[in-house]
């Protein structure tokens, strides 16, 4: 399972990571060498096996939709921890 | 005796006799953190001055007639556990400067039963690793060899339980995470079934398998700690009332330690090709221990255990790539807007930000999920998933408890390793399965091999962390691995 350049470039876009040549070359071929181990799944049958997502067999663990006060103080220093903020609003660069 | 090398045990009845205070259990860790942490390089933070106000308010709580197993008690918790005005980094660079504006659940709850907290620990970025060595913060050390890493990815927290620097820790498991570093520094750990504690507070990595729980000096202790962090939480829905039933507050005193009638499962394939001599021979010498005691030793076999790292390689870049999208540059953390729009923001912000293993996790997560691989990738491990899971199962129908190694050897040099992640991704193969079955598992000493410790992991059935504590307590009662102590140079 050999990763092209092309190919890591494409799944970094997707994840958002901003790479150099250097990281593109280096983990190309790292996560080459992880699929290849991994392909060793496909030989287990796994035909009419359900998936496993959940271990402890919960279903629907329902709760009230309410709103719940949040302490201010804890709220405001959320809030503060975003590298712009506005007047207790978080600025961001505009999407449209 | 040097009061932090106490255990929670040992510590709790000094205190109840009045013959120490929390201000001077407190002063004692803090010291021993001052004295040897330059060499250790276990914590990330230190919070001195709350830890002695915590303190005080522990003993003036105890002086007006409270009591609790941990009220006054110091502990260290992992930095990828929110505590609320502390600096919480999980050792990224993205949250070098993050103060968590919230208690996690389990933080919450130790506060309220007294518990005082000196600081945060080192692990591998965002839990990935088994080593330290992914920190941005640098590496731990292994107390029983300063060239060695002290395991990950709760390093930090081993390091600092072996050392004497706290009376526990918390650490946090979701392949591993808290058996390997137990193992590698002599130490108790313990990965309780999943859903048992809350995980609300916890810096995500893999949803479906993170657990929070403690490293300690004794099963004892990792038992007093797991019964003030279990329990159902608003905020987590996948927390399970399971001791619901066995609410009654049990003293560890009162849990049978008889080995007679219990049955433990060897499985083949976690004693054969891989595994270090002197690893296996410390391991089938505390399974002869259990014989001894009256236990039935009854060999088992897990086929599909070999592919539980494929299984877990799939699941945790996946989740974790989708946990991680959340640190995108705009709201919180390590933020880069040198670019003019919003993807470079994003794309800089998370390249800078992230280090490489976490970047090769995302990658990795997001093509697994990425369109046309879905089904070879994330559901063929879940399905193989469900396989690993009921094979356990029916095991562990059949047995009380499963025994393997922890890791197949001691601890590694540091840097011996880093360069080859797959290498590194295979140090988990005792410790997935549990793992990915949501199984609890503890990792207790059973001796050294040319002077570094070994570790044996007990697996149970899920929420019937009280068999393993047993088994546990039952091995400790007659042996001193546990209370041997590095001497750190």
């Amino acid at each position: 399972m050999e990763l092209s350049k092309e190919q890591i470039q494409h799944i970094a876009t997707l994840a958002r990571l901003e790479l150099t040549d250097e990281e593109l070359e280096k983990y190309g071929g790292q996560l080459s060498a992880v699929l290849g181990y991994i392909e060793q799944l496909q030989e287990v049958d796994t035909d009419g096996i359900e998936p496993t997502a959940q271990v402890t067999g919960l279903e629907n663990s329902w709760r009230e939709d309410v709103v719940r006060v949040w302490d201010d103080g804890e709220r405001l220093s959320a809030i503060n921890l975003a590298p712009e903020v506005d007047d207790g609003q978080v600025k961001v660069r505009r999407v449209l | 005796m040097d009061l932090n090398k106490f255990t929670i045990k040992q510590a709790q009845e000094k205190l109840e006799a009045g013959e120490i205070t929390s201000v001077d259990l407190t002063r004692a860790c803090l010291e021993r953190i001052g004295a040897i942490d330059d060499r250790i390089k276990a914590c990330l933070t230190v919070c001195e001055n709350e830890a002695i106000c915590a303190a005080k308010e522990a003993d003036l709580r105890r002086k007006n007639g409270e009591i609790g197993a941990l009220l006054g008690i110091p502990y260290l918790a992992k930095d990828n556990i929110m505590t609320r005005g502390v600096r919480t980094t999980a050792s990224s660079k993205i949250l070098e400067n993050y103060i968590a504006p919230y208690d996690a659940t389990i933080i919450k709850k130790l506060k309220s039963a007294g518990a005082v907290l000196l600081g945060k620990t080192n692990l591998d970025e965002f839990a990935h690793g088994a080593s330290t060595e992914n920190s941005a913060f640098g590496p731990s050390h292994n107390p029983w060899d300063l060239s060695r890493v002290p395991g990950g990815s709760s390093g930090g927290s081993a390091a600092a339980v072996a050392a004497d620097m706290c009376l526990f820790a918390l650490g946090t498991d979701t392949g591993g995470s808290i058996r390997c570093p137990a193992s590698f520094c002599g130490i108790s750990g313990c990965k309780p079934t999943y859903g048992l504690a809350s995980r609300f507070g916890l810096i995500a990595m893999t949803s479906s398998t993170d657990v929070p729980g403690p490293l300690t000096k004794t099963v004892e202790d990792a038992e007093i700690v797991l019964r003030v962090i279990a329990g159902v939480d608003g905020n987590d829905a996948t927390t399970v009332d399971a001791h619901r039933d066995r609410s009654r507050p049990v003293h560890a005193a009162d849990v049978q330690t008889t080995m007679t009638g219990k049955k433990i499962g060897i499985p083949k394939e976690y004693f054969g090709e891989g595994l270090e001599a002197g690893v296996k021979k410390l391991v089938m010498e505390a399974v002869e221990y259990y014989k001894k005691q009256g236990a039935e030793i009854i060999d088992v076999s897990l086929p599909h255990s070999k592919y539980g790292v494929g299984v877990y390689y799939i699941i945790t870049p996946s989740e974790l790539s989708s946990n991680l999208a959340r640190h995108d540059g705009i709201r919180y953390g390590f933020s880069d807007n040198s670019g003019n729009d919003l993807l470079s923001i994003y794309k800089n912000s998370r390249g800078k930000g992230f280090g490489p293993e976490a970047k090769r996790r995302i990658m990795l997560g997001t093509y697994a999920l990425s369109a046309g691989y879905f089904d070879a990738y994330y559901l063929k491990a879940q399905r193989v998933r469900t396989i690993i899971k009921n094979e356990l199962d029916q095991v562990l129908e059949k047995v009380d408890c499963i025994i393997t190694p922890t890791s197949p050897h001691v601890a590694f040099k540091i840097g011996e390793q880093s360069n080859d992640p797959l290498k590194m991704y295979l140090e988990d193969v005792y410790v997935t399965g549990a793992s990915l079955a949501g199984l609890p598992a503890m990792s207790i000493p059973v001796g050294f091999d040319n002077g570094l410790p070994v570790g044996m992991q007990l697996i149970g059935k899920r929420f019937a962390e009280d068999t393993l504590f047993a088994m546990g307590r039952a091995y400790q009662d007659g042996t001193d691995f546990h209370k041997r102590r590095a001497e750190i140079l």
